[in-house]
C-alpha cells in the first residue's frame, strides 16, 4: 500500500506556492516516470510477468506431476505455499497458471482490438448505412450481459482455449468499435483530414496512416481494463470447468480445486485469487495513469 | 421534440435490438460443431431422440424457416423444453426470476450504500491521500474474481464468525434480507468501482458550478452543502451508470448464485450447461438480453422524466 502515500506526495506538484515553480513542474508531470499510478501499475505487472516467464528457473518442481506423498503439506521451505491434494506444488502452479492465464489474455484482446478498430472506423469515417448496421449490432451485443455471452458461447463451442479466444472476440469488439467510431467523428471534421482528402489520397490511406494514429489512445488506455474482463473471464470459465482443462494450471481450476480444503488450507483458495486481484490492480492503475497521461490540458 | 415523442421513439429503437437478441440466441445452435441434435443428447442420443430434436428445432429445414419456427413459439410464450427437467423453459425461468431479481436490486442498493459516502469522501478534497485512497482501493474490487470473493466471505463470515447463512435464499422479505447478504455484498464489491468513479467525477463537477460557489459565498455549511446542494446533482449521472452497468450487474449474479446456492436464473444457466442442457441456456440469455434492454430503456425514460434540464433534441 506505499504505492498510495507515494502517488499522494507525488501526485501534487503545484504545491509550492511561487508560480514560477508551479510553471516548472507542470510539463514534468505529464513525462510517463513521474506518474504514480502508471509506475506502480508498470512496477506490479513487470514483477509478475518476469516471475511468471522466469517460473522454470524459480522453482525446481513440474506443475502437473502428482507426489501423493506429499499431499496437502503445509508452507515449508521446500514447498513455499504447500502442495495441493495431489502432492503438486502450489506456488509452481501459481507460477505456471499465471504464465496459461496472462497468455491467454493478452493474446485474447488483440483480436477484439484489431476487429473493434477496424468496424469502428469504417462506421465512422463512412457515416451512412454501413454506420447503421455496424452500430446496432453493437446494441445488440451490448444487450446481454458480458460474462451470459461468454459462458454460453464457450458452452456452445466447446470447452477450451480456442473457444475462449473465439467467444471473446465475438463479444468484445464491440466497445472498441464504440470508442474508435467517436472518437473518429470528431477527428475526420480536422482540417489536416481534409487537407488529405482534397490532396486525394485514398480512404484506406487517411483511415490507416493520418486517423488512426490520432484516435488509437483511447482504444489502447480501454484495453487494460479490457485485460482485466478477459482474465476475470478465463478464471471463471476455468472454475466452471468449461475454460482450461486440467492438469493444466491456471488460478481458476486451482481456487475450483482448493474450495473444498478452504477451512483446513486456505492457501489454496486464497493465493491464486490473490494473484488476479493483484493482476487486475496492477493493469488498472496502468490505465488510469495512461488516462491520466494523455489526457489534455491538465 | 415532446416527452412521448422521445419515448415512442426509444421503443421503436427497441425493436430492432430486440429482433437481434433473438437471432443471436437462435444462432447459437449453429455454432454447436457437428450435428447440434447428436451433440446436445450426448451419450443419450437414440435415432428416435435425435429425429425429435430435428423436428422440433426444424434442422432440416432451410435457416428462414427454423427462425420463423423459432419466433413462433417466443411470441406464444414458449422458450422450448428442457432436455433435463423435461417441463417447459418459460416455466423454469419464471420461477426462478424472483430471486435473481431480489439479488440485482439488493446488490443495487448495497452499491450505492457502499459508494455515495466514499466518492463524498473522496471529492470533498481533489488530490488529497484520501482522494486517492479512495481512488486506488476500489481497483481491487475492479479485478476480483467474484467466485472467489464469495468463497472466501463464506469461509469467513459464514462459517467462522456465522454471522450470515452460507447458501439459500431464506424465506420471507427479512429472510431474504438475512441470507442475501453475503451474495448481494459480492455482486456490490465489483459495481462499487465503476459508481464512485463516476459519481466522484460528477461531484467535482457539480462542485466547481456557479451555484455551489453562491452557496459558500452565502456561508451554507460544509456537509449542508454537500448534501442538498452537491449530492442532489450528482446522483442522477451516478443513477443512469448504473443503468448502463445493469449488463455487468446481471452477469455478476450468475457465478454468484452458483457459489451461494441461491434458486435464481443463474444457477439454472449453469446447473444446465453442467446438464448439457441446451434450451435452457438459450432461453436464459434471450431472457437476460431482453431484460437489459428494458432496463436502457427505463433508465432513459426515467432520466427524461427526473431532469427537467434533458433537451430531446436527438
Amino acid at each position: 500500500m506505499s504505492a498510495i502515500s507515494l502517488s499522494a506526495g507525488a501526485g501534487a506538484p503545484d504545491s509550492p506556492p511561487k508560480e514560477a515553480a508551479a510553471e516548472r513542474a507542470r510539463p514534468r508531470r505529464h513525462r510517463w516516470y513521474r506518474q504514480p499510478a502508471l509506475m506502480a501499475g508498470i512496477g506490479i505487472i513487470g514483477v509478475i510477468l518476469v516471475l511468471v516467464i522466469a517460473a522454470p528457473l524459480i522453482t525446481p518442481y513440474n506443475p502437473d506431476t502428482p507426489n501423493f506423498s506429499a499431499a496437502l503439506v503445509g508452507p515449508s521451505a521446500h514447498h513455499l505455499l504447500g502442495t495441493d491434494q495431489l502432492g503438486r506444488d502450489t506456488w509452481t502452479r501459481l507460477l505456471y497458471g499465471g504464465r496459461v492465464d496472462l497468455h491467454i489474455a493478452f493474446l485474447a484482446v488483440l483480436l477484439p482490438f484489431v476487429l473493434g478498430t477496424i468496424l469502428g472506423s469504417v462506421a465512422g469515417y463512412f457515416g451512412g448505412w454501413i454506420d447503421m448496421i455496424i452500430m446496432r449490432l453493437v446494441d445488440i451485443v451490448v444487450a446481454f450481459p458480458f460474462f451470459v455471452l461468454i459462458i454460453a458461447l464457450v458452452f456452445v463451442l466447446g470447452p477450451g482455449e480456442r473457444s475462449i479466444y473465439i467467444a471473446i472476440t465475438l463479444v468484445g469488439w464491440v466497445s472498441y468499435a464504440r470508442i474508435i467510431r467517436g472518437e473518429i467523428l470528431v477527428a475526420k471534421r480536422q482540417e489536416y483530414v481534409l487537407a488529405a482528402q482534397s490532396g486525394g489520397l485514398s480512404n484506406l490511406r487517411i483511415i490507416g496512416r493520418h486517423l488512426l494514429p490520432n484516435v488509437i489512445t483511447q482504444a489502447i488506455i480501454y484495453a487494460m481494463s479490457d485485460i482485466v474482463q478477459d482474465i476475470l473471464a478465463i478464471v471463471t470459465l476455468s472454475y466452471l470447468g468449461l475454460g482450461i482443462q486440467p492438469p493444466t494450471p491456471d488460478w481458476g481450476s486451482m481456487i475450483s480445486n482448493g474450495q473444498n480444503f478452504l477451512t483446513t488450507h486456505w492457501q489454496l483458495t486464497t493465493i491464486p485469487g490473490l494473484a488476479v486481484v493483484v493482476t487486475g490492480l496492477g493493469l488498472s492503475l496502468i490505465g488510469d495513469g495512461l488516462a491520466d497521461l494523455m489526457r489534455p490540458g491538465q | 421534440m415532446g416527452r412521448m415523442t422521445f419515448v415512442f421513439r426509444r421503443l421503436l429503437l427497441l425493436v430492432p435490438t430486440a429482433l437481434g437478441v433473438t437471432i443471436i440466441t437462435f444462432f447459437m445452435i449453429h455454432l454447436i460443431p457437428g450435428d447440434p441434435a447428436r451433440t446436445i443428447l450426448g451419450i443419450h442420443a437414440t435415432p428416435r431422440a435425435i429425429a425429435i430434436l430435428h423436428r422440433e428445432w426444424g434442422l432440416d429445414r432451410p435457416l428462414v424457416d427454423q427462425y420463423w419456427l423459432y419466433m413462433d413459439r417466443l411470441v406464444h410464450g414458449n422458450l422450448g423444453t428442457s432436455l433435463y427437467y423435461n417441463t417447459g423453459v418459460s416455466g423454469l425461468v419464471t420461477s426462478r426470476l424472483p430471486a435473481t431479481l431480489w439479488l440485482i436490486i439488493y446488490a443495487a442498493v448495497l452499491g450505492v450504500i457502499i459508494s455515495v459516502p466514499l466518492a463524498m469522501i473522496a471529492a470533498s478534497r481533489k488530490d488529497a491521500v484520501r482522494d486517492h485512497v479512495v481512488r486506488v482501493v476500489p481497483l481491487l474490487g475492479l479485478g476480483m474474481p467474484a467466485f472467489w470473493l464469495a468463497l472466501i466471505l463464506q469461509s469467513e463470515l459464514g462459517v467462522r464468525y456465522q454471522l450470515f447463512p452460507v447458501t439459500g435464499y431464506g424465506s420471507g422479505f427479512f429472510g431474504h434480507l438475512h441470507s442475501m447478504f453475503l451474495p448481494s455484498l459480492t455482486v456490490a464489491v465489483a459495481l462499487c468501482p465503476v459508481i464512485i468513479r463516476s459519481l466522484r467525477a460528477s461531484m467535482l463537477n457539480v462542485l466547481g458550478a456557479d451555484f455551489v460557489t453562491t452557496a459558500r459565498a452565502k456561508g451554507v455549511p460544509g456537509h449542508r452543502l454537500f448534501v442538498r446542494h452537491v449530492l442532489r446533482n450528482a446522483v442522477i449521472p451516478a443513477v443512469t451508470v448504473l443503468g448502463i452497468n445493469i449488463g455487468f450487474l446481471i452477469g455478476g449474479t450468475v457465478i454468484v448464485e452458483q457459489v451461494f446456492a441461491i434458486p435464481g436464473v443463474g444457477q439454472l444457466m449453469i446447473n444446465s450447461i453442467f446438464e448439457r442442457d441446451f434450451p435452457v441456456v438459450q432461453a436464459v440469455a434471450l431472457v437476460f438480453g431482453i431484460m437489459v434492454v428494458l432496463v436502457n430503456l427505463l433508465t432513459d425514460v426515467a432520466y427524461a422524466a427526473l431532469d427537467p434540464r434533458v433537451r430531446f433534441d436527438r
